[in-house]
């Protein structure tokens, strides 16, 4: 404290400090740490005081495969441009890049993470930033892998226009409320592009979830948002776009499903408004469970899937009015716009392949059309109410373009 | 040789069964794209036709026609000519028919209104089920003088292939799905050419689902090339023995 005002530090070849770590013990509350170009071999920095780091040119932090390379304990703590790499490995500490623990208010910016185990992991940490980071794993099982952006119990968290690579989870919340997730781009990681467990009123907004081992899952939570998101080539046995397990009260509107072998998978789902979402040569794009009920599905475009509505019984709680369906055949006498004839979504054969997963080979066959025919004329199979009572004859338009 | 084609080609054009094909399959073409603006419902909507009228079209005309050429057929081996070269040449010269039909009355409408990936391959399953139909009639044809016959046989392989032959297989996954009958199954549409040539455009247009069922071997059946190589290599097989066989009846064959 001997000038009264923030200072700023440099640090590296031609700085007054040759280490980070000698540089953080040193500097006041409030001080800027400018961290010079060049391969910093540390480990282990802890920061308990509000401090601004920032590094110029991207300096390179390499761990050496050994324990953890930030520990931030303090509020006001930014880091901003730095490299990070190869942090340790280990599932019982969760070693990770950058760790926060009640560091409410942290920013993190504009950082590279090469090789650690969890890029980002925030405990017990309000109003955290987390922007334009970029993340990237390569390690080849699940059990070698942290998550990229780890939350666990924090509020007011902005996560926004990261990139999240070969990850466990992309992005994990835990115990997370009122946090907003925007523009970011999952992409190849191991389990999920985004995982919630335990997270009400949260929202995501406008992010790419692709080619990820599922999706998004969205469990044991309740009041979501998710708006215009992408879930891209989700393939798999058991992969889905979208994973919805005892939620309800969500809002789900505006985004596209293409290309996953399920779009949305939903069990113990309530009270969930489906709008103007696009379901694109998807395998299933919708499997319901019969624990669902008051969802209300409306105004959504189901193009090219293979089977667009499968489920499990015949019970029937949920809405599904007013969408456009591409295997509607009815007519529209009135022009009115709307089909008047309801429309069936759920395939016979769909059945049979849920028992019989080899059948699938012979879809698309004139025998396996005769029987959808006979079945849509008297369902015997198919649950009768689970029906769209107004089809649109034309899809609605709701492209736009891709992030 | 090409100077027989050129006239066996001739001849089928006087009869107008290749125009009215032609321009039937352009007719349904050019109505489905006009009636549906999404592409992918176009190729699903003429993957029936290509399922069923092109292997019905292919058995019938070429048994039809077999028999009408039946005279210039003796006329020609009274000539100094290879009677193998006599076939090929009325072989390819009804591939040749039924295929340009088939370009023109199907590629055409898809050159104009987009070309995409799934409605190249539905033209490609057209052309190989063309192949593989027509050398199956020819076979037909050559084992019995019965016109009527050999119709009736020809259809019987069509009807057989487009319809009971799913439901038999049906069966039989049902039967023991409680094995693991992944490769069976797989064995057993080799046996059928429109599954064959259906498997291609499953690879097209539900990839997706096909990835999500059945482990790893339909995975890496779906996922790779190999189910294009390998059900590309098996119609060929159909193509190539049916017509191979009757021609060596043909060689011996007492006119």
């Amino acid at each position: 404290m001997a000038s009264g005002h923030a200072q700023q530090i440099s640090v590296g070849l031609n700085g007054q400090y040759k280490s980070i770590k000698q540089a953080v013990e040193k500097a006041n509350a409030g001080d800027t740490i400018i961290i010079n170009p060049g391969i910093y071999h540390e480990n282990n920095i802890i920061i308990q005081k509000p401090l601004t780091i920032i590094g110029k040119d991207y300096p390179i932090i390499d761990a050496g495969g050994v324990g953890e390379i930030f520990t931030l304990a303090a509020k006001n703590i930014t880091l901003k441009g730095l490299f990070l790499k190869n942090s340790g490995m280990s599932s019982v500490d969760d070693l990770a890049g950058i760790k926060c623990l009640d560091a409410h208010q942290v920013r993190i910016v504009d950082n590279k993470f090469d090789d650690t185990f969890f890029a980002i992991h925030l405990s017990n940490t309000n109003g955290a930033l987390i922007r334009g980071n970029r993340l990237k794993a390569s390690a080849a099982h699940e059990y070698q892998l942290g998550n990229g952006i780890h939350l666990w119990k924090c509020k007011n968290a902005r996560i926004i226009d990261n990139e999240i690579k070969g990850h466990r989870d992309g992005i994990y919340f835990e115990f997370v409320t009122n946090s907003t997730i925007k523009q970011n781009l999952s992409d190849g990681n191991m389990r999920y592009g985004l995982h919630f467990m335990f997270s009400h009123e949260n929202e995501y907004i406008d992010n790419t979830f692709r080619n990820n081992g599922a999706g998004v899952a969205v469990m044991y939570s309740h009041s979501m948002k998710m708006h215009r998101n992408n879930f891209e080539d989700n393939w798999g046995t058991s992969s889905y776009g979208l994973l919805l397990k005892d939620m309800r009260d969500c809002e789900i509107s505006g985004n596209k499903f293409k290309k996953n072998t399920i779009g949305i998978y939903m069990e113990g789902t309530s009270r969930t408004q489906f709008h103007n979402n696009i379901f694109r040569e998807n395998g299933w794009a919708i499997k319901l469970m019969a624990s669902c009920d008051d969802n209300v599905f409306l105004k959504n475009n189901f193009i090219a899937n293979t089977f667009d509505i499968s489920t499990n019984g015949k019970l029937v709680l949920n809405t599904i009015d007013g969408n456009y369906w591409d295997k509607y055949q009815g007519y529209d006498l009135n022009k009115d716009g709307i089909g008047d004839i309801p429309f069936h979504p759920v395939n016979m054969f769909s059945f049979i392949v849920e028992r019989v997963p080899a059948a699938m080979l012979i879809w698309r066959s004139f025998l396996v059309q005769m029987l959808d025919k006979a079945e849509k004329v008297i369902p015997a199979i198919t649950p009768e109410n689970l029906k769209d009572n107004y089809p649109t004859m034309k899809p609605y338009d709701l492209d736009r373009k891709n992030k | 040789m090409t100077r027989i084609i050129k006239y066996i080609l001739y001849d089928m054009l006087r009869t107008r069964f290749i125009l009215l094909y032609l321009g039937f399959l352009l007719l349904a073409t050019f109505s489905m794209y006009m009636l549906d603006s999404d592409d992918a419902k176009v190729v699903l909507s003429l993957l029936n036709i290509m399922l069923l009228i092109v292997p019905l079209v292919g058995v019938i005309f070429t048994t039809i026609h077999f028999y009408n050429s039946y005279e210039f057929i003796e006329m020609m081996l009274a000539q100094p000519l290879n009677r193998k070269k006599i076939f090929i040449s009325q072989y390819l010269a009804v591939i040749m028919a039924l295929s340009l039909a088939l370009i023109v009355g199907v590629g055409l409408p898809i050159f104009i209104y987009g070309v995409n990936s799934s409605a190249l391959m539905l033209l490609y399953s057209g052309l190989m089920l063309t192949f593989v139909f027509v050398s199956i009639a020819f076979l037909a044809a050559v084992f019995t003088r019965d016109k009527a016959k050999a119709i009736g046989v020809g259809l019987l392989f069509w009807f057989y292939f487009a319809l009971i032959y799913d439901a038999l297989l049906l069966w039989a996954i049902y039967q023991f799905s409680d094995y693991p009958i992944e490769k069976a199954t797989l064995a057993m549409i080799s046996f059928n050419p429109v599954d064959l040539a259906r498997i291609l455009m499953l690879l097209q247009l539900d990839s997706s689902a096909m990835m999500g069922y059945t482990g790893a071997f339909y995975k890496d059946f779906f996922g790779s090339n190999m189910g294009f190589i390998y059900s590309t290599m098996v119609l060929m097989l159909w193509a190539l023995i049916p017509v191979s066989w009757s021609m060596y009846i043909f060689k011996k064959k007492d006119l």
